[in-house]
């Protein structure tokens, strides 16, 4: 018999847009590391009525979709999906199984990893093949100020959660051909251990700081409401958003949703700029995926001037005036 | 009810090697890691309206006792200190072992486990979800507020875009958000008690009765295979003055960098 083709897996995660957007972007990623080990791309999907997701999936670099249809799918239950994954997982032995770094995926892929045995990284911020062809995970630690590469070399799969916006995922293609497999409910199922009472979708948040390519961001330095609200000037000059630390917001300086952070946004615009924040890590591990940083302080030690590619020591709000001059004067002319 | 409580260093005083870049982990002061704390007043909380008692436990070198002395002082029970050079460089698949053979062991009548939703130093948040699959118990993570019927426990959390309410029967295993259940302070007189009490038990893998191969470094399937820090590439070029002039100098040096995406956006407003 000839060998199995291996196979890398990526979990289905459709709830809402933008877990949606996380599977696509793994889809492309598995791609890339298909083409390096000669695997195939597979998407797998729980739920019912997800026949569009199947469309989906293979439109977007999917080569086989494994779908588990049942209206006890319906709902994301973390007991159910293990318990289903595992058992697929088991009939197919996959290389690889990716995972969004959505709160399901996090809550899920704990779980499937322990079941098969296997080790699990988390968050990771980048993947690659090896000289070895193992798969190489780089996960962020400290906030991101560290990043380590793991391996999982003894067991199957390898498994990883992966970061939203990590990936750039493929322009869809919908000639694009797939192959879809229907796997029945497996047999003895346990019972959902939690009961869902409600579920409510949140008043959808704006998604606009976690995508503007330009972002300026504040910090306690600016000194007061009044002059906090220059940056609001000079991001719209600039065609960017207003993001802010956990103190300002808390002196309602600005708007709760524009906090960035380990426990809120974490932003990854081209550009960012940074007036009067000290750098705290609790701060900077949502902003270090930005590209180009240019931070003010008049502080030149303070730790978010170390991380930046331009650190300007001076007064953050007399900086943002003269940006905001300067770029009224480059618009009129 | 039992606490899992991590000893991370202090993140505002990173020593950070000037020559490699790299954190002095051996340096660092150590703290208890801030999610943890929240699990410890969530279940003091819940001591405090129904009764109970509260075993906190920590896997770690030995100079991790800090932190259940702190637990002791905020007002934990009894603590179990899982310290054995066997479990070091232990990744969230075997200490998510390691702590379940303890529970087992040492507090296997246990109607709850409390963990914090993540730690600041390996951020992997994996330890209770794999934690709660060893022990056979249903898990809930990021829990934003919980209330105790007389038989099942009801939950209120934030997961993806969605607010839900769930309701699970003990045991079960939590994880505790970072923004709620915020920390009471430690009272002095409990301080000097923690200090003196001989409440904590220490344990090593034999009394686990656990194949050291299982555990640690070597028990774990997955390898780090270097760390480095990302921002070493950084130019980090200061400028100083004054600020019209810093300005003038921003847009001069870095026209390409800045240009291309402001400029667009400029046009777009023009
Ligand atoms: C569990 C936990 C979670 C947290 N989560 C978050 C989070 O998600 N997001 C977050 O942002 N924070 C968070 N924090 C808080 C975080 O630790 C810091 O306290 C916070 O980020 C600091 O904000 P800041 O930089 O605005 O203020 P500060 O630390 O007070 O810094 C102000 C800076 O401005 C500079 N400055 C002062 N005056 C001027 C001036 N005139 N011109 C120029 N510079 C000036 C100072 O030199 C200083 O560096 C969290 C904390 C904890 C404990
Ligand atoms: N070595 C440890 N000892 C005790 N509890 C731990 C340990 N590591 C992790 N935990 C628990 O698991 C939670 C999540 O940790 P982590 O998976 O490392 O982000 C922590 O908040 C602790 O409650």
């Amino acid at each position: 018999m000839a060998e199995k083709t291996p196979e890398i897996w990526v979990f289905g995660d459709y709830r809402n847009y933008f877990q949606n957007r996380v599977t696509l972007q793994l889809l492309s990623r598995a791609h890339d590391l298909a083409g390096k080990t000669g695997a195939i791309v597979c998407a797998v999907v729980f739920g019912q009525g997800v026949q569009e997701w199947v469309g989906e999936y293979i439109a977007h670099g999917a080569n086989r979709v494994y779908v588990v249809e049942d209206a006890s799918l319906a709902y994301y239950s973390t007991d159910l999906y293990v318990a289903v994954m595992e058992s697929l997982a088991r009939q197919c032995s996959p290389e690889i199984i990716l995972v969004g770094a959505t709160s399901f995926g996090r809550e899920f892929a704990p779980r499937v990893a322990k079941r098969l045995g296997t080790g699990l990284t988390a968050d990771c911020v980048g993947l690659d093949i090896n000289t070895e062809g193992l798969l190489v995970q780089t996960a962020p630690a400290f906030g991101g100020n560290l990043l380590s590469r793991i391996i999982t070399p003894r067991t199957r799969p390898q498994m990883a959660t992966v970061r939203p916006g990590t990936f750039q995922e493929i322009p869809h293609n919908y000639q694009a051909e797939g192959e879809t497999v229907r796997v029945p409910l497996p047999q003895n199922l346990p019972k959902d251990r939690v009961r869902l009472i409600s579920s409510e979708r949140k008043p959808a948040g704006s998604q606009k700081l976690e995508d503007s390519p330009v972002v300026v961001c504040g910090g306690r330095g600016m000194g007061s409401k009044s002059r906090f609200r220059n940056l609001n000037e000079l991001a719209r000059l600039l065609g960017g958003e207003v993001g802010a630390t956990r103190p300002v917001v808390y002196s309602r300086w600005a708007e709760e949703d524009s906090m960035v952070g380990q426990a809120d946004k974490h932003i990854r615009p081209k550009v960012l700029f940074s007036f009067g924040v000290s750098g705290a890590i609790q701060h900077t591990a949502g902003i270090i995926d930005a590209g180009f940083v240019i931070a003010v302080n008049k502080n030149p030690n303070a730790a978010m001037m170390k991380m930046a590619d331009v650190a300007i020591v001076a007064d953050a709000n007399q900086v943002c005036l003269a940006l905001i001059k300067e770029l009224k004067k480059r618009l009129r002319s | 009810m039992i606490v899992c409580l991590k000893q991370v260093p202090m993140a505002t005083e990173l020593p950070w090697d000037p020559k490699t870049g790299t954190l002095s982990r051996d340096r660092a002061e150590g703290m208890m890691n801030p999610a943890c704390k929240h699990a410890l007043e969530a279940a003091l909380m819940i001591r405090h309206q129904h009764g109970g008692h509260i075993t906190a436990i920590t896997m770690g070198p030995p100079m991790t006792e800090e932190i259940l002395r702190e637990a002791l002082a905020m007002g934990a029970d009894r603590c179990l200190m899982l310290s054995d050079k066997a479990m070091s460089g232990a990744d969230t698949f075997v200490t998510s072992y390691t702590l379940a053979r303890a529970i087992e062991i040492f507090c296997s009548d246990f109607d709850l486990v409390l963990c914090g939703c993540h730690t600041t130093d390996s951020e992997t948040a994996q330890v209770g979800p794999q934690l709660a699959e060893e022990l056979h118990i249903p898990g809930i993570a990021n829990v934003e507020h919980l209330e105790m019927n007389s038989d099942a426990i009801r939950i209120r959390r934030i997961s993806d875009s969605f607010l839900e309410v769930l309701e699970v029967d003990p045991p079960c295993l939590l994880t505790v958000s970072c923004q709620h259940f915020v920390p009471r302070y430690v009272p002095l007189a409990g301080l000097q008690d923690a200090f003196s009490g001989a409440n904590i038990l220490a344990v090593s893998a034999e009394d686990l009765g656990i194949d050291p191969r299982r555990i640690g470094l070597q028990g774990s399937p997955t390898r780090i295979v270097d760390i480095y820090t990302p921002r070493a590439d950084k130019e980090n070029i200061v400028l100083k003055g004054a600020p019209k002039k810093i300005v003038e100098e921003l847009f001069e040096r870095f026209e390409t960098k800045l240009g291309g995406i402001i400029r667009k956006d400029l046009n777009k407003e023009g």
